[in-house]
């Protein structure tokens, strides 16, 4: 008997085998999927049905700051220094998702890192500051984001500013750790960071509750950086025109800005007028508040809608002739969900407010029931 | 049982419409407790039941393997059935219906659930959620009333064929799966009307149930028996042993929250076109029957056993049922209304009852006795045969001697 040739006869008949098998697994768990079958064993396995991390540790920053230690799942494509990332974790029984920027370069252990501020009414913040738990699993995107150095600028020689405000220090941490790795004997002076020529201008409200504030003064000693600290409790607000007194090459540098948006439209105007090169990364860019009524939007099914806020969305936008599934129309059925991707409703029936932020809630959108839901605001429906 | 506008006495008669609206506002309060109170417990109580739910499968499945040894047979189909049962009640029942999409894990909730059963997750949703729990109980409008099949009313004519409908319901008990399947197609009524008529949607429905149906008796009778190569057959019969089970399970369960005698029907007509919050919450609270039992066994029927909390709060956690149940019980006690509860057996023979008493004419089984019976035997003879007037007359005979032995 004569066997066909195979090209690569081993490999390609073991990922033959394998795809056999894999279809005779997925027979055998139907209706579940394979993957979230196997996610109950080992969740951060390579090819898991959603990508997940495992806290390993929080660590206290300040008294209202801590960073957290991830070890993400197999199927994590690493990340470049000053890029962020979303992770979804369940507070109080409930999905929420947030960005954050990474702290560390790439580690050696493969872990990640995250540095989260707690602020006022911050459910996330808040959650991971004072109650993450090592241990407990969240969910994970891959790593974005374009607030990130040059490949190359080791090379030099690279002149570089960085102004930042608050929690706006975190991408640029990841970014000066990554050059300037700290160990138990110190600042580490790695050729391929040596040439370059770096001054950070941090702003926090005072010094205790300046995060990485040490971590900077340490690099500042150890000449890796000269870092300008300036604390609005002592000095009073930081005026951005000042840049060029402070420092006095400013022309020569690269400028990286990171922080609440007020400070950034104040830099980028300042050098704009001045013609300077420079990169911002702004974070929370979008607020939902909540109003009575408003318009929805649908993403595909038709025009959009005046909805008062006293009645379900989905009456309102059938009479405007939109093709809504429907079902029992009293809240019951969940024949009629429709993801949120954007704006806030209202529970008819208890007043309660459901709000989807891009980049907070579920890429997806957050779902809602239209048939009890009226517009809290401007929404955009996935339909 | 005759619907509640036909009774002599109602037993909604003594509320006013005052009382109904307060008894909504009373109970939406409730509603709302729980709602300010579902977080972190609730959700590690449902992902601990699918966690475990998926492992007593896997593992019992494993066992299964070498089902040829009896001990590994009975082992493995007892662990089957009870994990097979967990996951159409106490998981796939409750998500579809949505009472874990507060949750926003896009894994447990009801637009994502596919569950192990012949029906689809779409055909369930629509005939379960939407129509029978918006019209819990109206003849002509809730198909859960005998399932379009059977006589559960006395207000439904009888004809000869009910006659069978102990055998059919019986029939339907084991291969209930597959019912429920048919049933969310409306399978009966679409069989009966000329292919162009029927509506759009059901040709792909139907698509979609066969393949589901196959995938799922590939699943049990084909890819598990095979894996376990020399027990395939003994494999095969656990697996058909656990649907089966299964199936007489959820068909009890689900008999005893609308069925037993006593819980009220309700007619088309009366229900008002703009029913209130209040009217529909009343409608929900005569037309449900709990199962009193243990938490196991609560736990088991996947709280379908307070089948009254469901009825008044279907998109609520489950696992809080048992927690509201003595409130409401308060509020049916405050407003004089009746809380039907009681153990499964009872309940269970409750509705068989109810099945074989309307599959005979009214008022037979009420006015035969030992000494008349081959009396009525006759006349029950007679009357499948008779035309229709005759029928018409003998039925009124035998209902009137019924309401005099009685």
């Amino acid at each position: 008997m004569s066997r066909p040739a195979r090209g690569g006869s081993g490999a390609s008949f073991r990922s033959g085998l394998r795809q056999r098998l894999t279809r005779v697994a997925e027979a055998a768990v139907t209706p579940l999927e394979l993957a979230d079958v196997l996610d109950h064993f080992h969740p951060l396995r390579r090819d898991s049905a959603d990508l997940r991390a495992r806290i390993v540790s929080v660590h206290p920053e300040t008294r209202d700051a801590a960073t957290i230690v991830l070890q993400p799942g197999k199927d994590w494509a690493g990340h470049v220094p000053g890029q962020y990332i979303r992770i979804g974790i369940d507070v109080d029984g409930v999905r929420h998702w947030r960005a954050y920027s990474l702290t560390h370069g790439p580690r050696p252990d493969g872990r990640i890192s995250i540095t989260v501020k707690a602020v006022p009414d911050g459910i996330v913040s808040n959650h991971l500051v004072h109650g993450a738990r090592p241990g407990t699993l969240v969910h994970l995107e891959q790593a974005a984001g374009e607030f990130v150095l040059p490949s190359g600028i080791e090379q030099g020689p690279g002149k570089l500013l960085f102004v930042t405000a608050g929690s706006g220090i975190t991408p640029v941490i990841g970014m000066l750790r990554n050059l300037f790795p700290v160990t138990d004997s110190g600042v580490l002076d790695l050729p391929r960071s040596h040439d370059l020529d770096i001054t950070v201008v941090h702003v926090a409200p005072s010094e205790p509750v300046s995060i990485f504030i040490h971590d900077l003064r340490a690099l500042h000693d150890a000449g890796a950086i000269r870092l300008v600290a300036h604390h609005t409790d002592k000095a009073g607000r930081f005026a951005v025109d000042t840049l060029g007194e402070v420092i006095p090459d400013l022309a020569e540098r690269t400028t990286y800005a990171c922080g609440p948006t007020g400070l950034l439209d104040e830099v980028r105007t300042h050098h704009e007028g001045l013609g300077l090169p420079l990169h911002v990364e702004q974070f929370r860019v979008d607020t939902i508040v909540a109003g009575e009524g408003g318009t929805v939007g649908f993403t595909a099914a038709g025009p959009t809608v005046d909805a008062p806020g006293d009645r379900p969305i989905l009456d309102v936008a059938e009479e405007a002739g939109v093709l809504m599934p429907s079902g029992c129309r009293m809240g019951i059925c969940m024949g009629c969900v429709l993801p949120m991707t954007e704006g806030a409703v209202r529970d008819l029936r208890n007043g309660e407010l459901t709000v989807a932020v891009p980049g907070e809630t579920h890429p997806d959108g957050v779902p809602i029931q239209t048939c009890i839901s009226a517009a809290a605001g401007d929404c955009t429906l996935s339909h | 049982m005759t619907v509640i506008t036909k009774k002599p006495e109602s037993p909604t008669s003594h509320l006013s419409e005052e009382d109904i609206e307060q008894l909504g506002i009373e109970l939406d309060a409730i509603r709302q407790d729980i709602i300010d109170s579902r977080g972190e417990n609730d959700a590690a109580y449902i992902r601990k039941v699918v966690d475990v739910q998926r492992k007593l499968e896997l593992g019992s499945r494993a066992v299964l393997l070498v089902s040829i040894f009896p001990p590994a047979w009975i082992l493995g189909t007892a662990g089957l059935t009870i994990a097979k049962i967990i996951e159409n009640m106490e998981i796939g029942h409750n998500v579809m219906h949505g009472q874990w999409d507060w949750m926003r894990d896009p894994k447990i909730h009801s637009t994502t659930w596919e569950w192990d059963n012949a029906s689809t997750a779409e055909g369930w949703k629509h005939s379960h959620n939407e129509v029978h729990h918006t019209y819990t109980n109206i003849v002509g409008k809730d198909n859960d009333l005998g399932y379009g099949i059977m006589r559960v009313d006395e207000d439904q004519t009888w004809v000869p064929s009910y006659l069978i409908q102990p055998a059919l319901n019986f029939l339907n008990m084991l291969v209930f799966e597959y019912g429920i399947a048919a049933y969310d197609l409306e399978l009966g009524k679409n069989l009966r009307i000329p292919k162009e008529r029927r509506p759009a949607s059901f040709a792909q429905n139907a698509k979609n149930t066969l393949r589901k149906i196959r995938k799922q008796a590939t699943k049990d009778y084909v890819v598990h028996p095979l894996l376990s190569g020399p027990s395939f057959l003994h494999t095969a019969a656990a697996n058909l042993t656990a649907n089966v089970l299964r199936n007489v399970w959820t068909h009890s369960v689900i008999m005893c929250g609308h069925f037993p005698e006593g819980v009220e029907t309700y007619e088309k007509a009366a229900i008002p076109e703009k029913e209130t919050r209040g009217e529909w919450y009343l409608r929900q609270m005569l037309g449900s029957a709990n199962i009193s039992g243990s938490k196991a066994m609560h736990f088991m029927t996947g709280n379908l056993s307070h089948q009254i909390e469901h009825h008044l709060f279907p998109d609520l956690p489950s696992n809080r049922y048992a927690e509201i149940a003595p409130k409401v019980k308060a509020l049916f006690d405050k407003y004089d209304l009746n809380y039907h509860d009681a153990p499964l057996p009872q309940q269970v023979f409750s509705a068989w009852h109810k099945i074989v008493r309307l599959s005979l004419p009214n008022g037979w089984m009420e006015s035969t006795n030992v000494k008349n019976l081959p009396k009525q035997l006759g006349a029950l003879a007679k009357l499948t045969r008779a035309d229709l007037r005759t029928r018409r007359r003998m039925l009124k005979e035998i209902e009137a001697a019924g309401a005099a032995a009685s």
